[in-house]
């Protein structure tokens, strides 16, 4: 059984339900037929890729749902074999580049390129160009990114890309010069209300307004979130009422605890302790951002405000150090000793 | 000539589909064309704003001999298409495939290969042209090789290519195209003429793009081309982006004097305005980052974090991207007059420190809030 994110998908620019303004703009440059490069930036679960895939088929008609996923081989400079999954409709291709790590590049090069020259197999296709939507590009390596610059100009009669990111703070200024820049907000707590009383009318779920407002507030604005949330509810419930208690997923969950015990005792032994639910949560392929960010955000609200903007400094910190180091396991550990020093001096000083 | 190209486009095209295809290729391309491509400079006199580069490099077209080029400056400025036009002026249509080499980022560019390539090129058999067509065009005994985009090019490869370059120096010349010339080492760089090419100047830019504007039969309301430039930031390139999707928001679509009812433009086409401009180059309205530094005044502890948090957190999911957060913020802190000077000495290594750490990746949620917090928390005093 298909989840409720997919089977509710909107397929075209008229069926998103949010953003109107965004959506007509997307069709003005559809229909124009001079479609330029787009990035396509938002956080997470805002409804980039759906709004994508609308715009495709603006561009070319249903044709662009018919796709199948191909498997292709890459060769290094190294004579390293690489293997590559694409998703491909006769009119477009998506690639994720950042699945071959630091290869990416080859990737980009040979594919791109073999794009351009290749002309579109359907002759009454309404577009010249095909479009290559390249996925995480702010995770694809400066290398990589020099590689697009100037396919994007020379191959411009037969390709278009669409970058897909959620900041374009890594992405290079030259490729932010040759693309659109296209922002999309995450919904508004309101309108994603407004998705899930869609989504439950169609499955014929009694409307529980309370209920809906209590999961767009959960999600922390993330629609994909709000509706797995909201399916779980109905999973788990026999009857769903305005009262019925959302399950936090279960790394939220740990996450939760290892803030409790943190709160509970400062001492090298609890540090131990936590470690263990640190690995824990790694080893579930939890990114090592989310558990920093979620931890924090929740022993932020235990804690008195004198301390709030220190432990704020000291979360950036140390996520600015997952980032540049290797040893992730190292810098959660420091920020949580760190946070046990800050909070037992901040407790002994209040004694006197 | 255009009959010319009509004929033999559509041989070619129904050679390959093996039926006859009726429509003409050539104006379906340069209708379906981005605008950066339509307009790209064809030939020196027509790059905009690189005066000083440009006479140069014309009086080095009279004297027909070259030396080994470097051309820098940021994105969107006009040096590959400077490079490109000049290649076109000195070998005119038909030689310029055989004498010039283009060899950039996307093409594998380890030392071998480079050297292979540039060998095989560099031996090829010059082809004589016409005398008719010398009058034409300079033609000069050597070929050009550019490489554009060097700057992505190692350390190795580059210092393999200085060996290179003087191997073939009698019959090629080198043309280097990057943005970081400090990315360039030394002994290649010393070989060269340096041209940097500036951000384009306000002026210029704008009459470029107001030019666009007018061909293409669009409308801008006073102020708008002004923040086209201003949002662009001196790259040419993205001025023009952001005018052609203005453009196409506001409805107009119709190319001047290409289509039978080209007199419909001037009834319906609606202006670009401040506002259009200004929300397609992501710029973030001024009442949000007013709610920011707002949320970020001297007051307690307690009352400063919600305040930060919850508009920071907003901020966030409407998907603003960081580096904008913070240029604006930047700007209304740092003409804040109120703000006393030793403050702002202390809230720059802020700004700095988080620019550096947003380019290493780092989350942009936690990266503004901690800014935001120790700004507000000097601005107390602290
Ligand atoms: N000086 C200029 N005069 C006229 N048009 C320009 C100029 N600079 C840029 N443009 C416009 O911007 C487009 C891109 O310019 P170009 O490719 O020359 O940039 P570049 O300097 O090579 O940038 P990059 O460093 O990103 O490769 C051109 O097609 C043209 O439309
Ligand atoms: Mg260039």
């Amino acid at each position: 059984m298909a989840l409720l994110v997919d089977k509710h998908r909107p397929r075209s620019l008229d069926q998103l339900s949010y953003h109107p303004d965004l959506s007509a703009r997307l069709r003005s440059l559809a229909q124009s037929g001079d479609f330029p490069h787009l990035l396509v930036y938002g956080p997470s679960g805002a409804g980039k890729k759906t709004r994508i895939v609308a715009t495709l088929k603006e561009l070319y008609g249903p044709g662009v749902e018919k796709i199948k996923i191909d498997s292709r081989v890459f060769q290094t400079t190294s004579n390293r074999k690489l293997e590559f999954n694409i998703v491909a409709s006769i009119y477009h291709l998506e690639i994720t580049p950042s699945d071959v790590g630091t290869y990416d590049r080859v990737v980009v090069q040979d594919l791109l390129k073999e794009v351009a020259q290749t002309q579109q197999v359907d002759q009454s296709a309404r577009q010249r160009f095909k479009v290559v939507v390249i996925n995480e590009a702010d995770h694809l390596t400066r290398d990589a990114q020099a590689a697009l610059r100037r396919t994007m100009e020379k191959y411009s009669p037969n390709l278009r890309l669409i970058l897909v990111a959620n900041s374009t703070a890594n992405i290079i200024a030259p490729i932010r010069s040759r693309t659109l820049l296209v922002r999309v907000a995450a919904p508004t707590e309101a309108e994603i209300c407004d998705v899930l009383a869609k989504s439950g009318k169609k499955e014929g779920w009694p409307l529980a307004n309370e209920l809906n407002m209590r999961i767009a507030k959960e999600s922390g604005r993330n629609l994909r979130r709000a509706l797995l949330m909201y399916e779980a509810v109905h999973a788990q419930n026999e009857k769903v009422t305005d009262t019925t208690p959302i399950p936090p997923p279960d790394w939220d969950a740990l996450i939760g605890q290892v803030a409790k015990e943190i709160m509970e005792e400062h001492s090298p032994a609890r540090i131990l302790q936590v470690r263990a639910k640190l690995y824990d949560l790694l080893t579930h392929c939890i990114p090592p951002t989310t558990i920093l960010k979620t931890l924090t955000f929740k022993l932020v609200e235990m804690i008195d405000d004198a301390l709030k903007a220190d432990i704020i400094k000291w979360a950036a910190f140390y996520e600015h150090r997952i980032r540049t180091g290797t040893k992730v396991i190292f810098h959660l550990e420091a920020f949580v000793a760190k946070f046990m020093r800050i909070l037992e001096e901040y407790l002994m000083n209040m004694d006197f | 000539m255009a009959n010319f190209f009509d004929i033999k486009a559509r041989k070619e095209a129904a050679a390959a589909n093996g039926s006859s295809s009726k429509a003409p290729a050539t104006k379906e391309t340069t209708r379906s064309q981005p605008w950066v491509e339509k307009y790209r400079p064809k030939s020196l006199s027509d790059v905009t704003a690189q005066d000083h580069t440009i006479t140069v490099l014309q009086r080095t077209l009279q004297s027909s001999n070259l030396p080994h080029m470097l051309f820098y400056g940021p994105p969107g400025t006009g040096k590959t298409s400077t490079v490109l036009a000049l290649a076109k002026e000195l070998y005119g249509p038909e030689l310029i495939k055989t004498r010039v080499l283009e060899l950039n980022a996307s093409d594998e560019r380890g030392i071998s290969i480079v050297r292979e390539k540039v060998k095989d090129f560099a031996r090829m058999q010059l082809s004589n042209p016409s005398a008719e067509y010398r009058t034409r065009y300079p033609c000069p005994p050597y070929k050009i090789i550019v490489l554009d985009e060097a700057d992505s090019m190692t350390q190795d490869a580059q210092s393999a290519l200085r060996r290179t370059m003087e191997t073939y120096s009698k019959i090629t010349r080198f043309c280097l195209i990057c943005n970081y010339v400090t990315r360039i080492i030394d002994p290649l760089a010393s070989r060269c003429s340096k041209f940097r090419f500036k951000s384009l100047d306000q002026g210029n830019a704008k009459k470029r793009v107001e030019g666009i504007a007018d061909m293409e039969g669009v409308k801008l309301e006073d102020g708008a081309a002004d923040a086209l430039i201003k949002c662009s930031e001196g790259d040419l390139r993205k001025a023009i982006t952001f005018l052609q999707s203005a453009a196409r928001l506001v409805g107009e679509t119709q190319v001047k004097g290409d289509d039978e009812d080209a007199m419909d433009v001037d009834h319906d086409a609606k202006m670009v305005t401040v506002k259009i401009v200004e929300d397609i180059a992501g710029v973030i309205p001024e009442k949000t980052i007013e709610g920011l530094v707002k949320a970020m005044q001297p007051r307690s502890k307690g009352l400063v974090y919600e305040a930060v948090a919850n508009v920071v957190t907003d901020m966030i999911a409407d998907g603003w991207s960081a580096t904008q957060v913070i240029a604006q913020l930047y700007q209304s802190i740092i003409y804040n007059e109120a703000i006393p000077d030793i403050q702002k000495n202390k809230i720059v290594l802020l700004f700095s420190e988080s620019d550096k750490r947003l380019v290493d990746g780092s989350d942009e949620h936690l990266t503004i809030l901690d800014l935001a917090l120790r700004t507000s928390n000097i601005m107390a005093g602290a």
